[in-house]
């Protein structure tokens, strides 16, 4: 018998593919955003609303991931310049995207004419915070009707993400939902974090999300898309 | 459910070292688990029976060691293990904290014949 010492990281696989599709998406220009959230918290409403007040300043594709069927991609087609439904039901992962799925995603878009890419996630708020895809910023939706408890309970996503969205701001007077509870859980995880409150239904809040959007796309690009 | 890519990357990385090692067999797969990960060693167990099926990994036994979770504070830097769901320092109760450890998932060592 004898004793290999090892220490090698099980997930490098996945993280060496993520580099691989950064680098694609920064040869042609385009700034990448993975949205996180449980099942109905908003991702595709975000995504219709982004959509909607950046056409004509931006070219915006669209990634789908779902469990099973191709009702989000039908929703966005009219408003990208490209969609890719992934569909994880027959894959060994179907609980979150991985960075290999999104590799041959990517090769079916139009990279060339496309400014923004917003990735949507598998509806679920643990799988997901363990894999990056190549995506430039990671965006947990979190809705009011969930609870302001969801940081606490499910920490590492919220830990990680660049922003964070609460969305369905306009049910507020209807739930036991504390947004100052929720920004303190979230605040004291994340030093770096931008949150944003919006509703996608009034539209309310959607501004200074897109905002952040646009800054970020900018940035990104002065910087010569090395990140 | 999301062990399977896991799973294959493990056999991946042991069947290469056995390769380099020049080894008949891999008989032990030391892994070490952060608590913070959502890592499962009963499904990491099950995939490997699967997977490993007619390989020289075939049979190795799988030992998982769990890394615990460990913050910082943000404020006094004091490290702790927090409890729970309240993840407020215990020196200056302060709730801004960065996680250190929990989160690891790698093969800290391997046994061949």
């Amino acid at each position: 018998m004898r004793k290999i010492e090892l220490v090698q990281n099980i997930l490098e696989a996945n993280e060496a593919i993520a580099a691989q599709n950064k680098r694609l998406l920064n040869e042609h220009g385009v700034f990448a955003i993975n949205i996180m959230s449980s099942p109905g918290a908003g991702k595709t409403s975000l995504i219709l609303q982004t959509m909607a007040r950046l056409k004509g300043k931006l070219k915006i594709g669209v990634i789908e991931g779902d469990v099973a069927s191709t009702l989000d991609a039908e929703k966005v087609k009219n408003e990208a310049v490209g969609v890719v439904q992934i569909s994880t039901r027959n894959m060994p992962e179907n609980c979150s995207l991985i960075a290999s799925m999104l590799d041959p995603a990517l090769k079916k878009l139009p990279l060339e004419e496309m400014d923004l890419l917003l990735i949507e996630n598998v509806g679920n708020l643990i799988c997901p915070s363990e894999f990056v895809l190549g995506e430039h910023k990671r965006v947990v939706v979190s809705s009011v009707p969930e609870g302001d408890d969801k940081p606490i309970k499910y920490p590492m996503i919220f830990a990680d993400a660049d922003a964070v969205v609460v969305n369905k701001t306009d049910l507020l007077p209807y739930v036991d939902f504390d947004i100052a509870v929720f920004r303190r859980a979230i605040e004291g995880l994340n030093s770096k974090v931008k949150i944003f409150e919006l509703s996608c239904k009034t539209g309310a809040g959607i501004e200074s999300w897109c905002s952040w959007v646009l800054n970020g796309l900018m940035s990104s690009q002065g910087r010569g898309n090395s990140t | 459910m999301h062990e399977f890519g896991v799973t294959e990357s493990i056999i991946d990385i042991a069947l290469k070292e056995a390769r380099k090692a020049q080894a008949r067999k891999v008989t032990k797969i030391s892994l070490v688990v952060g608590e913070l990960t959502g890592f499962m060693p009963d499904c990491i167990e099950f995939y490997f029976d699967l997977m490993s099926k007619d390989t020289i990994a075939e049979k190795a036994n799988l030992h998982f060691e769990s890394a615990p979770a460990q913050v910082r504070c943000r404020s006094c830097l004091t490290i702790f293990r927090p409890k729970d769901t309240l993840w407020a320092c215990p020196k200056c109760q302060s709730q801004g904290i960065e996680i250190v450890g929990g989160r690891e998932l790698y093969i800290e060592s391997m046994e061949v014949e």
